[in-house]
C-alpha cells in the first residue's frame, strides 16, 4: 500500500508533468506513434486484404501471417532494428516495429471479414452487372467492416503495448517513465508510470468500445 | 600461430575468472540503454588482448550478425537462457491453464458469471506487458515470480475465452441425449462437455504457449526474461551475433511448442481426424 501512495505522490507532483521528460510530453509522444503508425499500418494491410480478399486469393498468408506476428518477440524485433543501419534514425526502428506488429491482426480480420461476406450477395451483385470496384466499394466492404474495424482496434491495442516495449529499446513514449523508474531503482516510479500505461491503453480500447455502440446498426459487430 | 595464441590466453582469462562468463544476466537496474559499458565487456578484442598480438579477425571482432563462433564459446549462456525461458513458459501456462479451467467451467455453469470473467480477463489483456510486469513489482519485487505472474495474468485471458467458447459449442442434443442416459452434472462435464470442448481449449493453449514465449523476453526488465536477457544484454553492447542468435532461438522455441501441441492436440483427440477423413 506504501507504494501506492508514493505513485499517487509521484502522479501529483506537478514537476513529473512538465518539461522533455515529463508525463505530457511523453504522453503526446505515445499519442502520436500509436495514431501515425495506425494510419501507415491501415494504408498498407487495407488495400492489400481488400485486393486478396476480394479475389479470393493468398489466404492461407493472410490468415497465418497473425500466428507469425504472435511467435516473434516484439522486444527482439526492436533490438534488432535498432543494431542496423535504421538504428541510427532515432524513432526509426519504433516506428518500423509498431507498424511490423500492427499489420498482421489488420490484415488477417480485414480479410476475412471479406471472405466470411454470403456469397450469395456477392453473387446477386455480380447478377445486377455490378463491375469488380463496385461490388468491392458497395457491398464487400461495408459488410465486412465489422471486423475490418474489429482488426483496427487489436491493432490499435497492439500498437500501444508495442510502444511501451519501445522504451527498453531507447524509443520515446510513456514506457520511458517505467524504463527511468527501473534505472533509478525508484518502484513508485515504475508503478506510476504503469498506471499511466495501463489506464492510456484501456481509454484506446474505450474510444473503439464507444465507437462501436455509436456505429448504425449495420455497421455493429456481432461478437 | 595467432590462434593457438589466443586459445591460450582465452582459457587462462576464463579461469582467473575475469571475463564475460562471470555475469550474463543484466538488466536488474542497468544503467540507460544504449550507453552501457560498466560490468560489461566487448564482445570483441578481450578475448585475446595479449601485448603481442592483434585482435584476432574471427567474426566475433568483426561483430557480425551471424558468428558460428558465439555459438561455440558462449554456449553454456545460451543453454541456461533456453533453460530459464522454457522454465518460465512452462510454468506460467500451467498455472494459467490450472485457474483458466475452473473459472471457464463457472462461467459456463452460471450464465452471470460469464459477462464478468470474460470483461475483467480482456481488461487484463488489454494492458502492455511491460506495465503489467510494473505493476506487479512492489507485490513481488525483482523475482522471477513477477514474470510467472505477468504471463499467468495473459494466459489466463486466452485460455478461458477459448476454453467457454470449447463448452459453449457442445451441442445442446449431446448434452440432452447424454442426460437422458442418466448422466449427473459432474460426469456429463468429465466426459461429455469437456472432451468435446478440446480442441478449442487446446487451439487457445497454443496461442497462450506461444504469446508467453514471445513475452518472456520483456521480463529482461526484471533480469528475468530467458533468452530476453541476452537481447538486453547484446543492446547495451551493440553485440550483434547475441542479439540474432537470442531472437532466433526465441521464435524457434514458439514454433516448436506450438509444433508439440498440436502433436498433443491429435493424439488426444483422435475422433476430429476421422471426421475429416
Amino acid at each position: 500500500m506504501n507504494t501506492l501512495t508514493d505513485a499517487w505522490h509521484w502522479l501529483t507532483d506537478s514537476a513529473h508533468w512538465s518539461g522533455d521528460d515529463g508525463i505530457w510530453h511523453r504522453l503526446a509522444q505515445h499519442l502520436v506513434l500509436t495514431v501515425v503508425c495506425l494510419v501507415i499500418s491501415c494504408l498498407i494491410a487495407l488495400p492489400v486484404a481488400l485486393v486478396l480478399g476480394h479475389l479470393g486469393k493468398g489466404g492461407a498468408l493472410a490468415v497465418n501471417i497473425s500466428n507469425i506476428g504472435r511467435a516473434v518477440p516484439t522486444f527482439a524485433v526492436l533490438v534488432l532494428l535498432l543494431l542496423t543501419p535504421i538504428g541510427k534514425w532515432g524513432e526509426g526502428p519504433t516506428v518500423v516495429a509498431l507498424v511490423l506488429f500492427a499489420v498482421p491482426p489488420l490484415l488477417t480480420n480485414a480479410y476475412v471479414g471479406m471472405r466470411e461476406v454470403d456469397r450469395d450477395v456477392v453473387r446477386a451483385a455480380r447478377g445486377m452487372g455490378m463491375t469488380g470496384s463496385q461490388m468491392l466499394f458497395r457491398v464487400e466492404l461495408p459488410l465486412s467492416l465489422p471486423l475490418l474495424m474489429n482488426g483496427v482496434r487489436i491493432a490499435a491495442v497492439q500498437l500501444v503495448a508495442t510502444a511501451t516495449i519501445a522504451a527498453l529499446a531507447g524509443g520515446g513514449g510513456l514506457g520511458r517513465i517505467i524504463t527511468a523508474g527501473f534505472n533509478l531503482a525508484n518502484t513508485a516510479q515504475v508503478v506510476a508510470g504503469a498506471v499511466l500505461v495501463a489506464v492510456f491503453a484501456l481509454l484506446v480500447e474505450g474510444v473503439f468500445e464507444v465507437a462501436e455502440r455509436l456505429a448504425p446498426r449495420w455497421a455493429r459487430g456481432v461478437r | 600461430m595467432r590462434h593457438a595464441l589466443c586459445l591460450v590466453e582465452d582459457a587462462t582469462e576464463t579461469a582467473s575468472g575475469t571475463h564475460w562468463a562471470q555475469n550474463p544476466y543484466p538488466g536488474v537496474y542497468s544503467a540507460t540503454p544504449r550507453t552501457g559499458h560498466q560490468n560489461e565487456p566487448t564482445p570483441w578484442p578481450t578475448r585475446c588482448n595479449g601485448p603481442v598480438t592483434a585482435p584476432p579477425d574471427d567474426c566475433l571482432a568483426r561483430n557480425e550478425w551471424i558468428c558460428g563462433e558465439y555459438l561455440s564459446t558462449r554456449r553454456h549462456i545460451l543453454v541456461d537462457a533456453v533453460g530459464q525461458h522454457l522454465q518460465l513458459t512452462a510454468i506460467s501456462v500451467l498455472i494459467g491453464l490450472a485457474i483458466a479451467l475452473p473459472l471457464a467451467v463457472v462461467a459456463r455453469r452460471w450464465g452471470w458469471a460469464a459477462g464478468p470473467v470474460l470483461a475483467v480477463t480482456t481488461i487484463l489483456y488489454t494492458i502492455p506487458s511491460l506495465a503489467m510486469f510494473s505493476l506487479l513489482l512492489p507485490v513481488y519485487g525483482l523475482s522471477a515470480t513477477l514474470v510467472v505472474a505477468g504471463l499467468v495474468l495473459y494466459s489466463l485471458t486466452l485460455l478461458v475465452r477459448n476454453i467457454l467458447a470449447g463448452l459453449r459449442a457442445v451441442p445442446e442434443e449431446t448434452r440432452q441425449a447424454a442426460r437422458g442416459m442418466g448422466y449427473g452434472p459432474i460426469r456429463l462435464l468429465l466426459t461429455v462437455e469437456l472432451p468435446l470442448a478440446l480442441p478449442a481449449a487446446m487451439a487457445g493453449l497454443r496461442i497462450a504457449t506461444v504469446s508467453a514465449v514471445s513475452l518472456v523476453t520483456v521480463g529482461a526488465i526484471v533480469g528475468f526474461g530467458g533468452l530476453g536477457n541476452l537481447i538486453y544484454a547484446g543492446m547495451n553492447t551493440y553485440f550483434k551475433a547475441q542479439v540474432l542468435t537470442a531472437s532466433v532461438l526465441c521464435v524457434v522455441i514458439a514454433i516448436v511448442a506450438d509444433l508439440l501441441l498440436l502433436l498433443v492436440q491429435r493424439l488426444i483427440t483422435p475422433w476430429t481426424r476421422a471426421v475429416r477423413g
